[in-house]
């Protein structure tokens, strides 16, 4: 018996099937969808109207008191994140190079271990930590503390998205360095480093965005403060710790500005990201090339 | 000036190879004359890139690799200790078989990456060490207006004939092609061949070929490696027309490889 190449009933149960999959997929992904897009709706539909340029300028005021806002916290959220990067990111960055370059060996395996071990730490642990190395030690609260808490949070993924970006850099790009008579260490920095600085810094745009919406390793080590404070060795209010505290309040006013802190913190976040997505798309475009 | 044949410029003695327990180049012996080209022939999988690679230091960078024998740079030995291989690879230079550019580096920087990646300055001017070096690779006119254009704009063949020009460039004493035209169409081939031709007055080649024709038409002497081994090695005409292994002749007769 041969096969009917114009079986049409055929042909329509495949097309049947393949349409009915299809949509089973979609409404899968839609699903998936609906936590987003309800989150960013509550947020901005409970947020946008207590934003103000007061509210994003002023200090918190006390309950009863009409006005005040998070920019002491806005300041102390870009201080903290700012001190966690100073040390992360070259951490981070150098860590993920040797990895990549020289990371084959023991250490290397060692090394990658416990980035996967760190990664894996609730960030109330790093908190703790934190607590113990920084605040005990000089009985102060402070945004050191917290700034160091950060760090160690984004030292273990840095390290190993570094990692994978410098690795995609082609063999042949570092022998043709090489060949040229360039010391490997140059090579590294020039070649590899150079190529791969794309990814890197989407990398590292990622990392500081994850940096930015930690609560839990901050409580206990920047606290907060209800005033403006640009000195790293005292208590520091964030974003994070400014929205927990007016979302745990009993106060109608406070949770609005839960709210509108939630909407300023989101759209950080997503700036950082957006950015993390177009430089990385950049570089998709640009190295694309050749035969 | 006597007519004889040019000095000896590498003298390969009993090298052997490695990858781990792999023996790669077994007990090669030969010798590269000075401003000739020598081609290194065979089928793959025996061992020529590995030849060659062994040739400038590039070999030992593989984890595991290994070599035994004598490699000798007009008479000094390259494997002995104080050798720096990177001063080695600025005298011994190579083009890879698919064209390396760098990607995030201009033509012109491209031309230039051996001065501007060891932080180094041109002896002279470096625009016209460009010129030169991209006329010298016939691209000169092809890119001449867009020399600050990223280099990975420019077709395959081009691409590998800008390889060709970073490599002379720091001006080595050797040249090694590691089949620089196998990933290129036959036009741009045929360049590359020109361009072998010319070079020769200048540098001395040892380019590995897949392609026996090219090796007709490209080489001074030809090697035929097999397993490993050093088969055959004498002056091309005669690999060709009359050799005295009946191991090569069915090679480039087409009969096995």
């Amino acid at each position: 018996m041969t096969t009917n190449v114009f079986d049409t009933r055929r042909y329509l149960r495949r097309r049947v099937t393949s349409v009915v999959m299809t949509g089973l997929c979609v409404a899968c992904a839609c699903v998936a969808l609906v936590p987003l897009f309800s989150i960013l709706w509550l947020v901005i539909k409970n947020g946008a109207s207590a934003i103000s340029l007061e509210f994003l300028t002023s200090l918190p005021t006390p309950v009863g008191e009409a006005g005040g806002g998070v920019g002491n916290a806005i300041v102390g959220t870009l201080m903290m994140v700012g001190l966690a990067a100073l040390v992360g990111v070259p951490l981070g960055v150098g860590a993920g190079m040797y990895l990549a370059e020289r990371g084959d060996g023991k250490l290397g395996s060692a090394i990658r271990l416990c980035a996967e071990v760190l990664t894996g730490v609730p960030s109330i642990v790093v908190g703790i930590v934190a607590y113990e190395l920084m605040v005990r030690p000089f009985h102060r609260f402070s945004a050191l503390a917290g700034a160091l808490a950060l760090a160690i949070l984004m030292f273990p993924t840095l390290a190993r998205s570094t990692e994978e970006v410098v690795r995609l850099v082609p063999r042949s790009l570092r022998e043709a360095s090489l060949a040229l008579g360039v010391p490997a260490w140059r090579t590294s920095l020039k070649v590899v480093l150079r190529t791969a600085l794309g990814g890197i810094a989407t990398a590292i745009l990622l990392s500081l965005a994850r940096a930015l919406g930690e609560t839990a390793p901050l409580l206990f080590t920047a606290l907060n403060n209800q005033y403006w404070n640009v000195r790293p060795d005292q208590p520091t209010a964030s974003l994070t710790v400014q929205i927990f505290n007016y979302a745990i309040s009993p106060y109608d006013d406070w949770h609005k500005k839960a709210w509108a802190g939630a909407l300023v913190l989101m759209t950080m976040v997503a700036l950082l990201s957006v950015g993390g997505r177009v430089l990385a798309r950049n570089r998709a475009l640009d190295g694309g090339g050749g035969p | 000036m006597s007519a004889s044949a040019p000095a000896t410029k590498l003298d390969v003695k009993d090298l052997d190879a490695w990858f781990g327990k792999n023996h790669v180049i077994k007990k090669v012996s030969l010798a590269v004359r000075e401003n000739s080209v020598t081609a290194i022939i065979g089928p793959s999988g025996c061992g020529k890139s590995t030849f060659i690679r062994c040739l400038n230091r590039m070999h030992e960078l593989i984890p595991g690799a290994r070599l035994a024998g004598q490699l000798l740079l007009d008479g000094n030995d390259l494997y002995a200790r104080g050798v720096d291989p990177v001063e080695l690879r600025r005298r011994v230079g190579m083009v890879f078989q698919r064209p390396n550019v760098f990607p995030t580096m201009s033509i012109r920087d491209n031309v230039l990456a051996g001065f501007r990646l060891n932080g180094s300055h041109t002896k002279s001017d470096e625009h016209a060490l460009v010129e030169q070096m991209l006329q010298r690779t016939s691209l000169w006119d092809e890119v001449k207006d867009r020399l600050d254009e990223s280099a990975v704009r420019l077709s395959g063949g081009q691409q590998q004939r800008l390889c060709i020009a970073r490599a002379i460039a720091v001006e080595p004493e050797v040249l090694l092609m590691d089949e620089p035209a196998s990933a290129l169409d036959p036009i741009a081939t045929a360049r590359i061949e020109e361009l072998i031709d010319e070079l020769k007055a200048r540098y001395t080649i040892v380019i590995v070929t897949h392609n026996m024709q090219q090796a007709v038409r490209v080489s001074d002497d030809t090697a035929f490696f097999y397993m490993g081994e050093l088969i055959e090695f004498g002056p091309t005409t005669e690999i060709f027309s009359t050799p005295k292994v009946q191991r090569t002749e069915d090679y480039v007769t087409g009969k096995f490889g």
